[in-house]
């Protein structure tokens, strides 16, 4: 087919890819300043350690930003794995079975995509408060085993917004599946189980996998949801920054992010190589 | 009992959704309950919530205020509503330029070839990964040195910044679903290229674009973090009234009620939008 394209539409793309990584750009050239206050360029740095890279090798001296990076990876990781699970159950369930309270379950997968984010952060927040404090005062806890927030709430929270993706993303998959291949697998003796790891399973796979990558992407930006449900020890990257904004911004925090930007080019990099070595 | 969860259909959904289900009512029905309630409640001194029932907080937010600078009868102060109608335009406007700027690249990346697609699509989603308040953060020297930084369109921009890549992602979604030989088709019957795109493109794509309102108008009605760091601290959007009561100004019912309120707009609109356009099949970002 003609597949002629106008110019002006390579020009807008162009233009809109440039507004997409402006601000990245920046933030890296930032990452090499000489000026600690960060506010201008003052010129490449060049002091030991690392010379230009000085910056860089900051970080790794700076525990709260290590702290910061753990804490979101860990954060994301655990999050995806259970969103990713609930969440491909729940969509089986909703595409291949009538049950009772399926309209409630439809409904409620919903709902956090058209409600305001801070609107469900300050609602987990009002909740896990009054939880914990009935929690603390009914059994008298001393104030070392006094439950709080911390790493543990926001896990929690943060599945409860990535579920509705992963179960919307698997369900457009089981959408266009053939039953055929299941009821094949039945024939040939393999019992629910064996039909479900070895037939299904694979072929929902790309949704599952989707539905995962949503889930972790959602988590790793996540800000809202975090800096309600946040407490000790369990200070994101995004909560780090955002506190630094306050004080100055050293060229440390664009060192880190610039850090960031390369693992995700290169994990995706990578992902792409395997994917395409695998198909 | 395992004889029968063998048998009934019924029970191996209830089952197999139930997690999802209860993660879901304990952490969304429950907490938007417990909103409710606060919202009718009141503050004492020590910023404690007592639980009454009381439309006070609404009220207040519609801007009439028992203590007057005069000290008598009631008062109407316009600051709140002005808050909220602010939201409301700001979201509006953000919509609008998010499809303006994001239908052309989902058109290009949908017609780019094949090979080529999925890197163009990594291009768009690699920014979301280096982390929301970095990429604000990272404005802040663009929009000083074009004397920007705290005005009303310095948060416009970062707002359309933040939210575009899930605009463009649906609209892709479904602009690469067209049957590219109905362009052929519409070609060989001498429809000139921008019949083609009214009556063919915008028709078949519009699944994708209501997806993509939905996706950007929500989170940006619920935002405080573009307007904290870029608007400044006159620029207050209802996202930012709610967190200050949740932490500085220490008024959980009055927050509440505005959360309430800000449910409320955001629905109606998103109602008000579905009904006429469609709830966008896919509302699936993949």
């Amino acid at each position: 087919m003609s597949n002629r394209r106008s110019p002006w539409l390579t020009l807008t793309a162009v233009l809109v890819y440039g507004f997409l990584y402006l601000p990245i750009v920046v933030l890296i050239i930032f990452a090499f300043n000489s000026s600690r206050q960060n506010v201008t360029f003052e010129g490449i740095v060049n002091r030991d350690p690392c010379g230009p890279f000085y910056w860089f090798c900051r970080v790794f001296q700076n525990q709260d930003a290590l702290d910061a990076s753990v804490n979101t990876l860990r954060i994301a990781l655990t999050s995806t794995v259970i969103a990713t699970v609930i969440g491909t159950m729940a969509a089986l369930a909703l595409q291949r079975h009538a049950f009772r309270l399926k309209l409630f379950a439809e409904t409620s997968l919903y709902i956090p995509i058209v409600i305001p984010e801070i609107v469900m952060g300050i609602g987990i927040l009002v909740l896990f408060n009054a939880l914990f404090k009935f929690i603390n005062t009914t059994f008298d806890l001393a104030p070392a085993q006094r439950l709080g927030l911390g790493l543990g709430t926001v896990i929690i929270s943060h599945v409860a917004f990535s579920v509705p993706f992963v179960t919307l993303t698997v369900r457009t998959r089981l959408h266009s599946f053939d039953r055929a291949v299941e009821e094949a697998a039945a024939d040939l003796g393999a019992n629910a189980w064996t039909t479900f790891r070895r037939v299904t399973l694979p072929l929902i796979m790309p949704g599952v996998v989707a539905g995962a990558m949503l889930a972790f992407t959602l988590s790793l930006d996540d800000f809202i949801i975090t800096f309600f449900t946040n407490g000790p020890g369990s200070t994101t990257l995004p909560i780090y920054v955002y506190g630094l904004l306050r004080r100055t911004v050293t060229p440390e925090v664009n060192a880190l992010s610039t850090m960031w930007i390369l693992v995700v080019l290169i994990a995706l990099f990578a992902s792409n190589r395997v994917q395409r070595r695998t198909s | 009992m395992l004889q029968r969860l063998r048998e009934s259909k019924s029970l191996q959904g209830t089952l197999l959704a139930s997690p999802a289900m209860l993660w879901m009512i304990a952490l969304l029905i429950v907490p938007l309950l417990l909103i409710v309630i606060t919202s009718f409640g009141q503050r004492d001194p020590d910023g404690n919530v007592i639980y009454t029932f009381t439309f006070d907080n609404y009220i207040r937010l519609m801007g009439f205020s028992a203590d007057c600078p005069d000290g008598v009868g009631t008062c109407f102060n316009s600051l709140y509503l002005e808050i909220l109608a602010r939201s409301v335009g700001l979201a509006l406007v953000t919509t609008i330029f998010t499809i303006v700027l994001g239908y052309p690249l989902a058109y290009y990346v949908a017609r780019a070839p094949a090979k080529r697609r999925n890197m163009l699509l990594f291009l768009i989603l690699v920014p979301l990964w280096t982390n929301f308040v970095i990429r604000v953060y990272a404005w802040i020297r663009i929009l000083r040195a074009f004397e920007m930084l705290y005005t009303p369109q310095a948060v416009l921009v970062g707002m359309v910044y933040e939210f575009i890549p899930f605009m463009i992602l649906p609209m892709y979604t479904s602009l690469e679903k067209i049957d590219p030989s109905l362009y052929e088709a519409a070609a060989d019957l001498g429809a000139s290229s921008l019949r083609t795109f009214l009556k063919v493109t915008l028709p078949l794509s519009l699944p994708g674009v209501v997806a993509g309102t939905l996706l950007v108008f929500v989170p940006v009605m619920g935002t405080f973090v573009v307007s904290d760091i870029l608007g400044g601290k006159q620029f207050v959007l209802v996202g930012n009234l709610i967190q200050r009561q949740f932490l500085d100004a220490r008024d959980p019912t009055f927050g509440a009620a505005a959360s309430i309120v800000l449910m409320g707009m955001t629905l109606i609109v998103m109602i008000i939008y579905t009904r006429k356009f469609g709830f966008g099949e896919e509302v699936v970002i993949t």
